[in-house]
C-alpha cells in the first residue's frame, strides 16, 4: 500500500504517536490508534486552546457548575438552575446544511439532557456569505463563494434547524443571523441550548461503581459520521469538500426524542448512577470520559452494540458519530428497571459492559480484545504551546482612518444613506426564518423571536425569567479581536438588559482559522483576554465554551468571530417587558449614552461605502454598567413603551428599527444625540453602551431622573408619531429589511 | 367519579405538558396516557390529542399513530360520545383515523408556519366550544407545516349545511378571505382551520388553543376552548350533540 501511514491519515502527528507508543508501552493497533485520532483531535482535546482557556473568569457564587462539563449550571435561587451550553457545527453544515445544522441542535440538546435537565430552548447563531450583491459591487453569482451558493446555505441550515428542533419538540426562541463575505467560504453554525432543573436532580458524567453495568441506549450505530471530528472539524476546507459528505451525521429527530424522554425517566427514578451522551469521537469518547471520571476502569464488548450495517470494524463502531445515542451506568439490581423504562419508550438499550477498578478501558470483540489503553490518556488528550504572532493586517487596518475615505453627509442625502444601509442583509426582517421555528412549546416564551433584543423564557410555577442573548462581532475583531470579543460580551449583556435582566453568566464559542498558523493563534489568544476583560468588568463568568479552529477554505481564515451567549434573570417578572417597536404616539423618544466617533467596522462604512479600516468601537466600562443598570430599573419600573439596543447601524439603524417593529414613525431631529459630531458619525457611530428608547410623556421626567441617578446621559430627540423616520417613509423601510432572497 | 382529561401520548408528540398545563390552569385535572394501553381510564370525561409528531410524523403525519392501541381505544369511545379533541398533530391523527373528515396537507407555501393567527368560531354549542358563541374572533398560534385543510368540494358543501366547522381563519376584524395569504396562512379550504364529526363530540383543530390560555404568553382567546372541553369533561358523560347553536 502507498500513501502516507495509518497515524498520518488519521490526522496523527508523528510525534503523537510516539506519546502514544510511550502511554502503551508498544505500538498501538489500528483500533486504538482510530480511537487516539478521534479523541486526541482539535476538536475532542482543545489542544490548541487549552493553554488560553484557563485564563477565562468562571467563578461566581451563582456558577454551580463551570466549563469542563457538559453544560455549564448557573443557580437561580429557589434551589433552580439554568443548564446551559453552546456549541459549533460549522463544517458538517457547509458539506451538508440540513443535517449538519439539525445534528448541531440534537447534540447540543443531548448535553443538557446529560445533566438531567429536560432542555427547553435553543438559540442560534448564523453567520453566511452575502446572500446578495452589496451595492455597486458585481454579484460573484456562479462562484462557489457567490450569492446563490450562500442563499442555499442559509435556507437549508434553516430547514435543518426546523426540521429537528421542531420535531424533537424543543423551542428554537432566539438567536442572530451575520452576513459578511469572510464566511461565503466557512459558515458559521453556533448552536445554544438551555435547561431549568432543580438543582437536587443534577447527573453526573461518570462511571463509578466496580461492577455496575453499562447501557447503551438510544438509535443503532452505523457508519455515518466516522472521524467527524478529526476528519470534518479539525482541518479546513480545500477541493473535494463534497468527498468530505459521509462524515456528516444524519439526524433523526423521533430518536431523540424518545431518547429524552426515556432519559428523563431514568433520572428521575433514581436507576442511573451517571451519564454520558454520545456526540463527537462517539462511543470511545463516551467511555474514556465517564471512566476517567470515575472508577477508572471498563470493560465493553462490542458485539451487543446493536447495528445498523453487517461487517463495521472495531474502529467503526467506536468511533461513529451515529445520532441520539447516551451512555448510562446503572447499578446491577436496577438493570431490568431501567431496561423496562428504555422499553416503555421504544428507545432500544442493551448492557456493552461494565465499570471496573483496573485503571484500563477494555474493548472486546468475538473474545479477541481490540483496545486495552489507560482511559485517562484517551479523556485527557494532548496539549500545544503553539507560536504566537500579531498580524501585520491589523496594523496596517489600525492606521487608517476611516473618516478619511468616507463621504461627508449633508442633511439632504441622509434619507438616501439610511434607506441604503438598511438594504443591508444584517437589518433585514428575520420573520421568515423565525416564523419556520417552533419558538413556543412548553408555554415559557414571553419574548419571542424579534420582538425585543433578548429572548425572555418565564419559569414556571416561580416568578422569575430567564432572558437569553447571543451576539459576535467579527469586523470589529478583524480590526483588534481584542476589543471585538469585549463588545461582543458587552452587547449581549446589554441585549439582555435591555428586556430588563440582570445579567448572570455567559457561554462563547470561538470560531477561528487555522491555529497551526501563528496569526490566527494571536488573535485567539488576544480574544481570550478581551473576554476576559469583559467578563470581569461586567460581572459575567463563563460557564462554558467550545472552540471551533480550521474555519478556513483554500488556505483563507475567517474573521476571527467570538459568539458569546449571556442568561440573565428577571426576578420577578412583573408581565412582558417593553419590545422594541415604537407604539405610542406622542411618546417622548430618548437616546441614551455616549456617541463617540466609532465608524471602525460600522456597518454603514462597509455596506454603503466599503470601507472597512480604523480601531473598533469605543467601550467604556463605568458607563456600560450603569446603562445596563439603567435599563434594567426603566424595564422593572414599566416606565418604557419600547427599548432598543444600538448596535448594527448605529442610531440611525435603531430608529429604523424601533419604526419598523412598531409600524410607526416619529418625528426626531437629526444628530440631537450627539450635537459636536458630524452627522455620519451622529448616525451611523456604533460607540457600545447605548439604546433607543420611548417613553409616555408623563414618565418622560422620571425617566430622566433615573438616567441620572444612573449618571447616564439621556438625549431627548424626538416624538413618535406619524408615518415616516428620518425623512423615510415607514412603509419604505419595512421593503428595505424585506429580504427579496 | 368522572372529569378527567385524558392526554394520549404517542411516541413523538411533544405538546402534552402544554396541554396538562392549559388544563390546570382551566380548572380541570387531566392524565398522560401511554401509547400501548388499550383503554382510557374510568373516570375520564374527554380526550384532548396533543400535537407534536407522531412516530416522527415520517409517513404521513399522523399515518401510523391511528394504529396505536390507545388511538382505537379513543375512537371507541368517540363512538359512546365521548368529548375528543384534536389539536395540530391531533387533528392529523383524528383525520387519519377517520373520526374527522378531510386531510390535512402541505402549507402552500411548502415551509413550516409558527405564528399567531385569528380564528372565527363558526360553530358554538360543542363540547370544545359551548363557552364561545358563534362569530367570536380569537388570536391564537398555529405551529405546523401540514395544516392545508383539504376535502372533496361535495364533502365541504356537506361540512358547511350540517353545522361541522368549528373554527375557520379569518383577518383580525373576522373577515373570511380563503384566498388571503396573511389570514389564511396555510391555504386550507374554504379557510377550515377546525372541524367536527357530525355529532358534534369529536372536534379537531390546527391551531393551539393551549397555547393561548395566559396574557403573559400574549393572548388568553384559547382558554374558553380548553374550558369548554373541561367543563364537557365534568358534566354527565352523555355528550353533548352538535348542531345546536350553529351559527
Amino acid at each position: 500500500m502507498s500513501g502516507p501511514p495509518l497515524h498520518r491519515q488519521l490526522g496523527l502527528t508523528d510525534d503523537e504517536l510516539e506519546r502514544i507508543r510511550e502511554i502503551l508501552g508498544r505500538d498501538p493497533n489500528r483500533t486504538e490508534l482510530a480511537m487516539y485520532s478521534v479523541m486526541w483531535s482539535e476538536h475532542c482535546s482543545y489542544k490548541s486552546s487549552r493553554v488560553h482557556l484557563g485564563r477565562l473568569p468562571s467563578a461566581g457564587p451563582q456558577v454551580v457548575l463551570g466549563p469542563g462539563e457538559n453544560a455549564g449550571v448557573v443557580d437561580i435561587g429557589d434551589g433552580l438552575g439554568v443548564v446551559v451550553r453552546i456549541e459549533s457545527h460549522n463544517h458538517p453544515s457547509f458539506v451538508e446544511p440540513y443535517q449538519g445544522a439539525a445534528t448541531g441542535v440534537g447534540g447540543i440538546l443531548r448535553d443538557i439532557l446529560t445533566m438531567g435537565a429536560r432542555p427547553i430552548a435553543s438559540f442560534d447563531s448564523l453567520r453566511f456569505g452575502l446572500p446578495v450583491a452589496q451595492p455597486g459591487r458585481s454579484d460573484p453569482d456562479g462562484d462557489d463563494t457567490g450569492t446563490a451558493k450562500q442563499r442555499w446555505l442559509v435556507h437549508g441550515v434553516v430547514s435543518g434547524i426546523s426540521g429537528y428542533g421542531n420535531a424533537v419538540g424543543v423551542p428554537t426562541v432566539g438567536g442572530e443571523v451575520v452576513f459578511d463575505p469572510t464566511y461565503a467560504g466557512n459558515p458559521l453554525v453556533n448552536v445554544m441550548a438551555l435547561g431549568v432543573m432543580p438543582l437536587a436532580h443534577l447527573q453526573r458524567a461518570t462511571a463509578s461503581g466496580p461492577g455496575n453495568a453499562v447501557l447503551l441506549v438510544g438509535a443503532s450505530t452505523g457508519r455515518d459520521g466516522i472521524g467527524g471530528v478529526s476528519v470534518l472539524a479539525s482541518a479546513g476546507f480545500d477541493e473535494g469538500e463534497d468527498e468530505k459528505r459521509p462524515s456528516v451525521q444524519v439526524g433523526d429527530p423521533f430518536e431523540e426524542k424518545k431518547l429524552i424522554e426515556a432519559c428523563l425517566e431514568l433520572f428521575r427514578s433514581g436507576l442511573t448512577v451517571g451519564a454520558q451522551d454520545l456526540g463527537g469521537a462517539g462511543l470511545t469518547c463516551a467511555t474514556s470520559e465517564t471512566a476517567a471520571g470515575g472508577a477508572g476502569g471498563m470493560d465493553v464488548t462490542l458485539d451487543t452494540v446493536e447495528l445498523r450495517e453487517p461487517g463495521m470494524e472495531p474502529f467503526e463502531i467506536l468511533t461513529s458519530e451515529s445520532q441520539e445515542r447516551m451512555l448510562v451506568v446503572v447499578e446491577p439490581e436496577n438493570v431490568e428497571a431501567a431496561l423496562g423504562v428504555c422499553a416503555k419508550w421504544e428507545a432500544p438499550a442493551t448492557i456493552i459492559g461494565h465499570v471496573t477498578g483496573s485503571g484500563r478501558l477494555r474493548v472486546g470483540r468475538s473474545g479477541e480484545t481490540v483496545c486495552d489503553v489507560p482511559p485517562e490518556s484517551l479523556a485527557e488528550g494532548v496539549s500545544y504551546e503553539r507560536p504566537m504572532s500579531r498580524p501585520d493586517r491589523i496594523t496596517a487596518l489600525a492606521s487608517r482612518d476611516p473618516h478619511a475615505l468616507l463621504p461627508r453627509l449633508g442633511p439632504g442625502v441622509v434619507p438616501g444613506e439610511v434607506l441604503r444601509l438598511m438594504t443591508s442583509p444584517n437589518l433585514s426582517d428575520a420573520t421568515w426564518i423565525h416564523r419556520q421555528y417552533d419558538h413556543q412549546l412548553f408555554l415559557n416564551t414571553v419574548v419571542g423571536p424579534g420582538r425585543g433584543d433578548a429572548a425572555v423564557l418565564r419559569v414556571k410555577d416561580t416568578r422569575k425569567a430567564v432572558a437569553v442573548a447571543l451576539d459576535g462581532v467579527g469586523r470589529y475583531c478583524r480590526l483588534d479581536p481584542h476589543r471585538g470579543a469585549a463588545l461582543a460580551v458587552a452587547e449581549a449583556c446589554r441585549n439582555v438588559a435591555c428586556v430588563g435582566a440582570v445579567p448572570i453568566a455567559a457561554v462563547d464559542c470561538m470560531n477561528f482559522g487555522n491555529p497551526e498558523k501563528p496569526e490566527v493563534m494571536w488573535e485567539f489568544s488576544a480574544a481570550v483576554d478581551g473576554l476576559r476583560e469583559a467578563c470581569e468588568e461586567l460581572a459575567v463568568p463563563i460557564v462554558g465554551g467550545n472552540v471551533s479552529f480550521y474555519n478556513e477554505t483554500s488556505g483563507l481564515d475567517i474573521d476571527p468571530t467570538p459568539v458569546v451567549g449571556v442568561v440573565g434573570l428577571i426576578d420577578p417578572l412583573d408581565g412582558i417587558p417593553a419590545g422594541i417597536g415604537f407604539d405610542g404616539y406622542g411618546d417622548v423618544v430618548f437616546v441614551a449614552g455616549t456617541t463617540y466617533d466609532d465608524l471602525g467596522g460600522s456597518e454603514w462604512a462597509w455596506w454603503n461605502h466599503d470601507v472597512v479600516c480604523g480601531s473598533a468601537p469605543t467601550i467604556d466600562w463605568t458607563a456600560e454598567r450603569a446603562h445596563n443598570a439603567f435599563l434594567v430599573d426603566v424595564q422593572k419600573g414599566g416606565l418604557a413603551r419600547s427599548v432598543h439596543d444600538v448596535s448594527v447601524g448605529g442610531v440611525a439603524a435603531a430608529l429604523c428599527e424601533c419604526a419598523v417593529a412598531g409600524s410607526t414613525g416619529a418625528e426626531v431631529e437629526l444628530a440631537a444625540w450627539a450635537p459636536d459630531l458630524t452627522m455620519e458619525d451622529a448616525l451611523f457611530s456604533e460607540t457600545s453602551g447605548r439604546s433607543v428608547l420611548s417613553v409616555p410623556p408623563g414618565v418622560a421626567e422620571s425617566v430622566e431622573r433615573l438616567a441620572e441617578t444612573h449618571g447616564v446621559p439621556l438625549h431627548a430627540v424626538g416624538v413618535v408619531g406619524g408615518d415616516s423616520v428620518l425623512g423615510i417613509p415607514v412603509s419604505d423601510l419595512q421593503e428595505a429589511v424585506t429580504p427579496a432572497w | 367519579m368522572t372529569g378527567l382529561v385524558a392526554i394520549p401520548i404517542i411516541p413523538g408528540v411533544n405538546c402534552e405538558h402544554d396541554v396538562a398545563h392549559a388544563v390546570r390552569i382551566a380548572g380541570g385535572r387531566s392524565a398522560f396516557i401511554h401509547h400501548t394501553d388499550r383503554a382510557l381510564p374510568a373516570e375520564t370525561g374527554a380526550v384532548y390529542i396533543p400535537g407534536g409528531f407522531a412516530y416522527g410524523d415520517y409517513l404521513r403525519a399522523g399515518a401510523i399513530a391511528r394504529f396505536t392501541p390507545v388511538v382505537e381505544a379513543v375512537a371507541r369511545a368517540a363512538a359512546d360520545g365521548m368529548p375528543v379533541l384534536g389539536v395540530c398533530n391531533g387533528f392529523q391523527v383524528l383525520c387519519e383515523a377517520g373520526l374527522l373528515p378531510g386531510a390535512l396537507a402541505r402549507n402552500v407555501g411548502v415551509r413550516f408556519l409558527c405564528q399567531d393567527v385569528h380564528v372565527r368560531l363558526e360553530t358554538a354549542g360543542t363540547p370544545a366550544s359551548h363557552r364561545l358563541k358563534a362569530g367570536n374572533v380569537l388570536r391564537i398560534p398555529i405551529n405546523h407545516g401540514e395544516g392545508c385543510f383539504t376535502a372533496p368540494a361535495e364533502v365541504l358543501d356537506l361540512l358547511e349545511t350540517r353545522n361541522q366547522i368549528l373554527v375557520r381563519y379569518c383577518a383580525a376584524d373576522g373577515t373570511v378571505d380563503p384566498a388571503d395569504p396573511v389570514s389564511n396562512p396555510n391555504g386550507s379550504l374554504r379557510a377550515i382551520a377546525g372541524v367536527t364529526n357530525p355529532s358534534g363530540n369529536v372536534a379537531g383543530m390546527m391551531p393551539h388553543p393551549e397555547r393561548a390560555c395566559e396574557a403573559i404568553l400574549g393572548s388568553a382567546d384559547g382558554r374558553p376552548i380548553v374550558e369548554s372541553l373541561v367543563h364537557a369533561a365534568q358534566s354527565a358523560p352523555a355528550p353533548q350533540s352538535a348542531g345546536a347553536g350553529g351559527r
